[in-house]
């Protein structure tokens, strides 16, 4: 049992290393963000310049065949270069769906002319994609898609509406699903696209959150004409298509979640006084620090055991639901703790309270919404129940009728 | 990065898992926990012929030189099997006081007996949670005198490492001058004695500070045989849940069932990093092994007790029936949550090794 890298592991590591020293600037606290200070147009121009370096040497998707603009490496590779960039100021979120999930999304069904068009524009970071999936009625249940494509000589005409499009204000494509068939049965009848955000008919229309901020939108379509050739595999398949997007996550071992909160507990607890003595020396504060290290340290090691599996070649298990179940309560648990711990001066607004306090009310503001986001606590226990411990699926007495006869 | 076991450490835990699996039977647990036998002999018998309980002793002192990785695995399927064996008391603290703590000849002398099976030895440490008011043991001229309570195995054992004050006196227990009281348990299985020295013969070990170390070693070992008994109450209870039916279904159908299942699956894999990292920081001399031991000890302390808990829960009324072998999942969690010091005493010292660390 160790943790160290394989010889070919450090050496890789190394060589990354010596690209990023090249190419970027260290970060110093995991707080540190890229680009602070830039309006989003300028943002946008450095987090793009930023990605066009990294695809010139194969670093943008590292697993892919160099025909493709990859670099031919492994999975293990993948992970050290994530690994080697976090400790980096590089852009965190403006590529996360495009790269993360529509750009390989595109890459694993496209046609040679698609190919051609979009994947190493999309690998640059030239265009940014975004993924139409979600819609006011179609959440966790993905398949009660509603948004409709019909034929219209060689192309389609989609109207609908899609909703929670993490980056669709700053996108200029993005995979589209929407239904081609009411007679078949729910899932049966779907087709994957690729949309041009800026076609006339989209209209794009921002979500204010509860947290305050504007991250996600509402995305109309008023008779949109998408050419035949932008349809990404067969008609009626875009089921699976939506599932092969859902499987490219597996590789984002680390996720975005935080694992230094109890560290970041304690700096607040020393700082915050409790009548005559820093709350840090209170017996309640010091266990539930005690208890927020079990979480956030426990997910660090359930990460690393993804990881062992990933550097010996397989595959890991199901270490994201689990790593994804643990880290968005947590952000509402501790930054909620966080906040407690300050009583009714850490209500007051974080101008007045130092750069100590910067982080706990925006975590605890916008936990909801991780917990929501990219599969609900109870569809990731749905999930564990099912395919780790075998129980059984939920009853469903929509699967196999027509669409067309399913109310709601 | 390999943050597993090997795949010889893996066949060894399948091999001791399969015997367990014959040897420490229902029957065999029920024959201790109704009080027929204060252990189960045959099932030390096979864990001693299989060098499976001396993992971690060397070779020179008798044992079979393995490591703490190896024994790590043997303590898991302990746990997995409710095996009434007295391996925390001989192997888990005798043993390790010995090898840190003990000089040349009490080593070859006590060692191989213990690695062999001939004698088994338990530990008393002054405890910080007390109920009752008895006369700490101190030690006078060599001779010790007082009172420890609930002292695992204490019953069986021939001898015994006892702290007075800031010393460890080894205590040989077969003696007049020691007197023992089988005190009821919890969890009969595994039994617990009430030891009374008067003026009894104490041979100077070393000094208390060892007993920090062997602490924080018994925490991670006892974690793994926590975890090994959580994952057989998630099986067990898995397994009813596609078994039994209600309302024209399994019940491991409806979703309050299955999100509960989820929910220990997930304390069980949050222990289970952690035990997993306190047996490389314990294998390896980590600096981190004391928090990482905090870590694991707390972990699965929880994750047993809500897998034993909510598992009876989910078997309904049978489970809780004396023939069912939930409740001896219940019983074994806490006793083994709490002899070493329960999770409140090991969260306020975790805290306290993660702010020290902090600063």
């Amino acid at each position: 049992m160790n943790f160290d890298d394989t010889p070919e592991e450090a050496a890789f590591r190394a060589v990354v290393r010596a690209w990023l020293d090249e190419n970027a600037t260290p970060r110093h606290t995991q707080q540190d963000r890229f680009g602070a200070g830039l309006d989003h147009a300028n943002y946008l121009a450095a987090a793009k310049a930023w990605q066009a370096k990294k695809a010139a040497a194969r670093y943008a998707a590292i697993t892919w065949p160099v025909e493709q603009g990859g670099m031919g490496g492994t999975a293990a590779q993948h992970v050290i270069f994530q690994q080697e960039e976090a400790r980096y100021l590089v852009p965190a979120g403006i590529f996360e769906v495009s790269l993360g999930m529509s750009v390989p999304t595109v890459n694993m069904w496209a046609t040679p002319a698609q190919r051609d068009r979009y994947v190493a524009r999309g690998l640059s970071g030239a265009d940014i994609w975004c993924q139409l999936f979600s819609e006011p009625s179609a959440g966790s249940d993905t398949g009660n898609v509603r948004t409709r494509a019909t034929r219209d000589g060689d192309g389609w005409i989609v109207t609908g509406q899609k909703v929670w499009t993490s980056g669709a204000h700053f996108s200029d494509y993005g995979i589209l699903l929407a239904r081609t068939d009411w007679d078949a049965p729910k899932t049966k009848g779907l087709t994957m696209f690729i949309l041009n955000l800026k076609a006339p008919g989209v209209e794009v229309r921002p979500i204010h959150q509860a947290s305050g901020e504007y991250h996600f939108n509402e995305v109309f379509l008023d008779n949109v004409s998408i050419p035949d050739s932008d349809r990404i595999g067969e008609v009626n398949k875009g089921w699976q298509v939506m599932l092969s997007t859902l499987m490219q996550e597996r590789l984002s071992v680390g996720g975005s979640f935080a694992t230094d909160i109890h560290d970041r507990l304690v700096a607040l607890a020393r700082n915050t006084m409790w009548g005559d003595r820093p709350a840090i020396e209170d017996a309640r504060v010091r266990g539930r620090i005690a208890d927020a290290y079990l979480d956030q340290f426990g997910v660090e090691l359930i990460i690393r055991r993804a990881l062992s599996a990933i550097s010996k070649g397989g595959q890991p298990g199901p270490e994201m639901a689990l790593v994804k179940l643990v880290g968005a309560k947590a952000m509402l648990d501790l930054g909620g703790l966080a906040l407690e711990i300050g009583g009714a001066d850490a209500l007051a607004g974080m101008e007045d309270l130092g750069s100590d306090w910067r982080w706990p009310e925006p975590m605890w503001l916008s936990a909801p919404g991780a917990r929501l986001a990219g599969g609900t606590d109870e569809i990731l226990r749905n999930v564990i129940s099912e395919r780790v411990l075998g129980l059984p699926v939920e009853i469903r007495n929509d699967r196999d009728k027509p669409f067309r006869e399913l109310e709601g | 990065m390999n943050f597993d076991f090997s795949e010889e450490q893996r066949l060894l835990q399948s091999e001791v898992g399969r015997m367990l699996s014959d040897v420490s039977t229902s029957a065999e647990v029920r024959h201790v926990l109704e009080g027929k036998a204060a252990y189960s002999g045959k099932t030390w018998r096979k864990l001693l012929d299989m060098g499976a309980a001396q993992s971690a002793i060397p070779e020179a002192y008798g044992g079979s030189g393995l490591g703490y990785l190896e024994l790590c695995l043997v303590a898991e399927e302990a746990g997995r099997n409710l095996a009434a064996v007295p391996l925390l008391s001989s192997i888990y603290l005798t043993a390790e006081i010995l090898l840190r703590g003990g000089s040349a000849e009490q080593k070859s002398h006590w060692l191989p007996l213990l690695a062999s099976g001939e004698v088994i030895g338990t530990a008393a440490f002054t405890p910080y949670q007390r109920i009752r008011d008895v006369a700490a043991p101190v030690l006078d001229g060599g001779l010790l005198s007082g009172v420890m309570t609930a002292v695992p195995d204490g019953g069986i054992a021939d001898f015994a490492i006892v702290q007075a004050a800031d010393t460890l006196v080894l205590v040989e227990l077969r003696n007049r001058t020691v007197s023992r009281k089988a005190q009821a348990s919890i969890d009969p299985t595994r039994p617990l004695a009430e030891l009374t020295f008067d003026r009894a013969p104490a041979e100077q070990l070393a000094d208390s500070s060892v007993a920090r170390q062997v602490l924080d070693t018994a925490a991670i070992l006892l974690a793994f045989e926590q975890l090994g008994g959580a994952e057989r109450m998630l099986a067990m209870t898995r397994d009813y849940a596609l078994e039994r039916k209600a309302f024209g279904r399994q019940i491991g159908g409806f979703q309050a069932v299955k999100h509960k299942l989820a929910d220990i699956y997930t304390a069980i894999e949050i222990a289970r990093v952690h035990a997993y990292y306190g047996a490389w920081a314990l294998s390896t001399g980590a600096p981190e092994f004391s928090r990482a031991a905090a870590a694991a000890r707390l972990s699965a302390t929880r994750a047993y007790d809500l897998a034993a808990a909510e598992g009876l829960h989910l078997h309904g009324g049978i489970g809780f029936t004396w023939e069912m072998d939930c409740h001896l999942h219940l019983r074994r969690a806490r006793w083994l949550g709490q002899i070493i010091g329960s999770a409140s005493l090991w969260q306020s010292r975790l805290a306290d090794l993660i702010i020290v660390k902090a600063a």
